[in-house]
């Protein structure tokens, strides 16, 4: 008898605790909910804290929440449900599985609740914006700097990540159109897939380099593949070959630190935090949006990887 | 609390179940005590759409919670049943959208699956007795591995067969009955513990299901062959953890080969949480069934309530220990 009494004390308790926040945010306050691919990788606490800095700044309460991995489609779905459940302003989502979703994200339309995609779209119809990096734009940056660092001409080659991906697509056509408008000098030799693995870019790369002796900078389209580089130069000792990364991760920020990198392409996830909630209060507001918000990039190298800016930016 | 054992509930589980009855209670009590404690918190907990949301949560986990109490019962335990549940979905997309085969083959399949590997781990444990833990944490890792190789590692969908998603996603007893719009994943849910908690019950199967987790040594001298029975209930979890399969590959539409690591814990978290002892020879399905609502209640309150992601893993946690102690203490003779 005691001790249901003290369980039922105990979860009396527990439950207080947990109203505890709550409390507060009974009084009108906009909720807007961000159900996120992941919660515990330094990329997504990121998101978090530019959601939490917007959320601030506009004076609405968000939640963010997400899967401990990303292979946990069903626990996302169900966070979702709770989501819907508390009257929510606006949703926030970075779909695991765009289809599995598809129920919920139509009774959140259904119910007049607007819905801004984030990190990478939603394939559907629903989401009045999704929040993402522009990588055409991301990789035109990266072939600007190369251009600079090999000082306007020359001959530089790519090691994609794949070639049916969006990201693969965007990131290897953004360096090849900005190569081809804006720097007539530079020759594009070569643009080779590597599956995003180290090892299979590594030899990717070692057949560039040892095809085209002469060559002046590599450009990778994601972390495998710009680790791939590193590691072809390193085992091929072609240390005047200029190379530039995408993303981060420690295996890049070293090689960038110890110079065998000359700088990488960062995302920007505090950005896609921040304009998502930007965007989901503009939505509630009736605001027209664009389909696509692009929230940011950085290019970072040996003079500013300690920034404070950047180093809030960089994840492993 | 003497209120509380005269209870209409009481009647309703003393049908289901024969022994241990306070037990049962307790675990009730809390799920009733969290149920009005979250009402109290927020205005938006107590909703039909969330109540649905609640059970439909809990649909997969209280059928893997079933099928880890038959084992445990038995004295054994089962780390294999998250792993067991993709490859059966896995299996079931093979059928259904590599093969196009009709919807009917597709459950058969689950089930059938399900069946075949839990009678492996059976075998394993039963004739080469290999240690329940060892034997099904090496059928955890063969089965995600298989899932991913056979997928391609990539979902597979079933898009091609329509009917599919309507058998967690889909509700008949709302077509029936409107105000009701139970989806067929948690009716399911409720059928597969009655079937369970009668085979438990009031079959040879279940009493041999105690026996042999209360004192093996004693069965197997009354002249009983032990490993065949021990392969046969095994089976029967597999077979319902194939159940458990349907219903997750049903409700997203696709088989994820690389989901199912950690549902495992979850299902014996709500297994403990109701009742049943990990030392074998007692326990109950009901005790499970409740158990794995009240791991969704919280779950789903606690997200309500937004309580930071990092503290409801906290509060989970805590909640296991108390039910876990307070169920000792009440069993310790005072």
């Amino acid at each position: 008898m005691l001790s249901r009494r003290a369980l039922v004390a105990a979860l009396g308790l527990t439950l207080s605790l947990g109203a505890a926040p709550a409390a507060h945010a009974q009084d009108g306050e906009v909720f807007i909910p961000l159900i996120s691919k992941g919660f515990q990788h330094q990329f997504w606490q990121a998101v978090k804290s530019g959601a939490d800095q917007a959320a601030e700044e506009m004076g609405v309460r968000i939640t963010f929440e997400g899967p401990d991995n990303e292979t946990m489609v069903d626990r996302q779905i169900d966070m979702l449900a709770a989501a819907l459940a508390n009257n929510p302003g606006a949703i926030g989502f970075a779909a695991l599985d765009s289809q599995a979703a598809i129920p919920l994200l139509r009774q959140a339309d259904e119910a007049g609740i607007p819905v801004i995609a984030f990190d990478s779209g939603v394939d559907s119809d629903i989401p009045a914006a999704t929040a993402t990096t522009d990588n055409l734009a991301a990789a035109g940056l990266a072939a600007d700097k190369m251009a600079e660092l090999i000082g306007g001409s020359g001959k530089v080659a790519v090691v994609a990540h794949d070639q049916t991906s969006r990201t693969g697509i965007d990131r290897r056509d953004g360096f090849l159109n900005r190569m081809e408008s804006e720097y007539p000098e530079i020759e594009v030799v070569s643009v080779q897939y590597g599956a995003g693995d180290q090892l299979q870019s590594t030899e990717v790369a070692k057949a560039i380099l040892t095809a085209n002796p002469d060559l002046d900078g590599m450009f990778g389209t994601n972390e495998g593949s710009a680790i791939g580089i590193v590691n072809a130069v390193r085992e091929m000792g072609a240390d005047e070959v200029t190379v530039i990364g995408y993303d981060s991760g420690k295996a890049q920020t070293n090689a960038i630190r110890s110079g065998e990198m000359a700088g990488a392409i960062t995302q920007n996830p505090v950005g896609i935090g921040y304009e998502t909630v930007k965007a989901a209060v503009a939505a509630m507001n009736g605001e027209e949006l664009p389909e696509v918000i692009d929230t940011g990039f950085y290019y970072y190298d040996q003079s500013n990887i300690d920034d404070d800016e950047i180093q809030a930016v960089l994840y492993d | 609390m003497t209120t509380l054992s005269t209870d209409a509930p009481k009647s309703a589980l003393s049908r289901l179940v024969t022994a241990g009855t306070h037990q049962k209670l307790l675990a009730f009590a809390s799920l009733i005590v969290l149920l009005i404690g979250f009402s109290i918190a927020s205005p938006n907990f107590m909703q039909t759409s969330n109540m649905i949301a609640i059970l439909q949560a809990a649909s997969v986990n209280g059928v893997l919670a079933i099928a880890v109490t038959l084992v445990i019962i038995t004295g054994g335990i089962d780390l294999s049943v998250g792993t067991m549940m993709t490859f059966t979905a896995v299996i079931t997309g093979v059928v259904l959208t590599f093969l196009g085969l009709p919807l009917i083959l597709g459950v058969f399949a689950a089930i059938a699956t399900g069946a075949f590997c839990g009678s492996c781990s059976g075998t394993f444990v039963a004739k080469m007795k290999i240690p329940p833990f060892i034997a099904t944490l090496g059928m955890m890792l063969i089965l995600k591995g298989l899932s991913l190789v056979i997928s391609g590692t990539r979902p597979i969908y079933f898009n091609d067969t329509p009917g599919f998603s309507e058998i967690s996603r889909g509700s008949i007893l709302g077509e029936l009955v409107p105000a009701l719009p139970i989806p067929n994943g948690v009716l399911i849910l409720f059928i597969v513990a009655a079937a369970a908690a009668y085979v438990l019950n009031r079959t040879v199967l279940g009493r041999y299901c105690f026996a042999l987790g209360s004192n093996e040594e004693s069965v197997r001298l009354s002249g009983v062959n032990t490993d065949r029975w021990k392969i046969a209930i095994y089976a029967l979890s597999g077979a319902i953890v194939g159940v458990a399969g349907l219903l997750i590959a049903s409700r997203l539409n696709s088989a994820q080969p690389a989901l199912g690591l950690g549902y495992e814990l979850e299902a014996i978290a709500a297994v403990v949480i109701g009742g049943t002892s990990l030392s074998g020879g007692r326990g109950s399905i009901l005790g499970s069934l409740i158990g794995a609502l009240i791991m969704a209640v919280l779950t789903n309150g606690l997200r309500v309530l937004s309580v930071a992601q990092e503290w409801q893993t906290v509060v989970t946690g805590a909640i296991i220990i108390l039910a876990v102690y307070a169920d000792m203490m009440r069993r310790k003779p005072s």
